[in-house]
């Protein structure tokens, strides 16, 4: 996947995961936390979408590279990149 | 100190009353359109299907979610606080009550439910199923979706309650059981505020249907609005419905000193026990539930002029129970019967509170809605006030008394009167 098609990705499981929230305006260098509500829950279900719709594992130490949607496609850019 | 229940006059801040009702039945989202579908002869029930069980009946809701909760909060929590939800907003509504202004900390809520975490474990086992049964693709909200307390508390979060709240596991007694819990918090003062009752998303869990079927105990076919026919006899026994009726309890002298509109007074109410039997009710003890929230009340049974029966609409549970009030009201010439399940369904643990709400309108309309659904009454279930598919004009109307039992021998009685 490009980091266009891992971004898309995303977008997917945040309108998912947080249906209320217009994603039209998303700053990617801006984390998602100062844009939208969510809390630590969300975040695992975007670690849980990863795995379930793409078989992505991440490791809980780097939760954090979830901040922002540039630091995720930077973070997922390698592992998805056979996908 | 608290006042004795079972004395007839209790000083004002120990009555408890009814100020406002929130509901969703499957043929109504209100009290005023479920009464009208009552009086109408209007069914819930319809054709339904659930995985690995297939086809087979229930009673299905259709209020609006999104009304009173987020998408996200849906999505994160479970049909059960989501009926709750919708019934408790409503219930504060129709009270009239300046919510804004309502210490919050002074509310408790008591949700009564049958069964609880079924619906959202078989969703998840269904769900790993998809991953070769890996349980790292469990979710993490499964916990919070299923813990005990979950429809209470996410009403609770809703609503912005830091109160008590306490889910009520009953079985099918648990929509009393609520009210029960709820009136027995303001008589403590531990609340000043208590919204009460029960909820059931029953009908999302294959098991239940599994179960009863197995048991003997489902009716899954011929017409889906004829299916529910309590004391029928050629009744096939339950139709699985879900729902929510809340309502909103104060004492007595907070209601009349903010000039609630008040709906009833739960003058008595009872719960004991079978220790008889898992499933099969015991007539006798059903019998001594009632004649326990009578005295409570300080009425003899000839002044109830409704009963809202439990009755599910299988073979031995109807007998049963008429068994048990043929004991206490066999001699009342001016007692009338009903049964709302024909029309609904088996709403679980909204059950003892929707069918309370069916009948509560008979203070003003002096009408007793009827059971339907029914050809020949089953001559065990033959009562003398039992009003058969046409509603009655019965005149005035003073006191309902509301059955609701469940398995393992719970037994629960509540008794509203008109002020």
């Amino acid at each position: 996947m490009s980091p266009a098609d891992i971004r898309d990705v995303i977008i997917e499981i945040l309108e998912d995961i947080a249906p209320d929230e217009d994603l039209s305006s998303l700053k990617d260098d801006v984390s998602f936390r100062e844009q939208m509500e969510l809390d630590s829950m969300d975040f695992l279900d975007i670690v849980m979408e990863l795995r379930k719709r793409h078989r992505v594992q991440i490791p809980e130490e780097e939760y954090g590279e979830l901040a922002s949607m540039e630091s995720t496609v930077t973070y997922l850019t390698p592992k998805m990149a056979d996908i | 100190m608290i006042a004795d229940a079972n004395k007839t006059e209790l000083p004002d801040d120990q009555r408890i009353v009814i100020t406002g009702i929130g509901l969703t039945a499957p043929n109504g989202n209100s009290l005023s359109e479920f009464r009208e579908s009552l009086l109408n002869g209007k069914s819930g029930v319809q054709d339904y299907e659930i995985r690995y069980f297939g086809k087979t009946f229930a009673g299905v809701c259709d209020f609006d979610e999104r009304k009173h909760q987020t998408r996200k909060d849906r999505r994160r929590g479970t049909r059960a606080a989501s009926a709750g939800i919708y019934c408790a907003n409503e219930a504060v509504i129709d009270s009239g009550i300046d919510w804004e202004n309502t210490d919050k900390s002074r509310v408790g809520i008591y949700v009564g439910v049958t069964e609880h975490g079924n619906v959202e474990t078989e969703n998840e086992v269904f769900e790993i199923k998809g991953f070769d049964y890996d349980t790292q693709y469990w979710s993490h909200h499964h916990n919070p979706r299923t813990v005990a307390n979950n429809p209470a508390g996410e009403v609770a979060l809703n609503m912005g309650i830091i109160g008590p709240h306490y889910t009520i596991g009953a079985a099918c007694a648990a929509g009393n059981a609520g009210m029960i819990q709820g009136a027995q918090m303001l008589r403590l003062h531990e609340c000043d505020l208590a919204i009460a009752g029960g909820v059931s998303e029953s009908i999302h869990t294959f098991g239940i249907f599994a179960g009863f079927n197995s048991q003997g105990a489902l009716a899954r076919n011929g017409d889906p609005e004829k299916a529910s026919c309590p004391f029928d006899v050629n009744r096939q026994g339950i139709v699985v419905a879900e729902g929510g009726c809340l309502y909103t309890l104060e004492r007595f002298s907070d209601a009349k000193s903010r000039g609630a509109n008040i709906i009833g007074e739960l003058a008595g109410y009872a719960m004991n026990t079978d220790a008889t039997d898992f499933v099969l009710p015991n007539p006798d003890r059903q019998a001594a539930c009632v004649r326990l929230a009578l005295g409570k009340a300080g009425i003899s049974a000839d002044q109830i002029d409704i009963v809202s029966t439990h009755a599910t609409g299988t073979e031995s549970g109807d007998i049963q129970e008429c068994a048990g009030l043929r004991q206490v009201f066999g001699d009342c010439e001016s007692t009338y019967i009903n049964n709302t399940k024909s029309f609904i369904g088996h709403s679980m643990g909204a059950a003892g509170a929707i069918e309370l709400a069916g009948n509560l309108s008979s203070f003003k309309d002096g009408v007793v809605h009827a059971t339907i659904n029914v050809d020949e009454v089953d001559p065990l279930c033959q009562l003398p006030g039992l009003v058969v598919n046409e509603p009655r004009e019965v005149g005035k109307v003073d006191y309902i008394l509301n059955n609701s039992f469940g398995m393992l021998g719970i037994n629960s009685v509540v008794i509203i009167k008109k002020i």
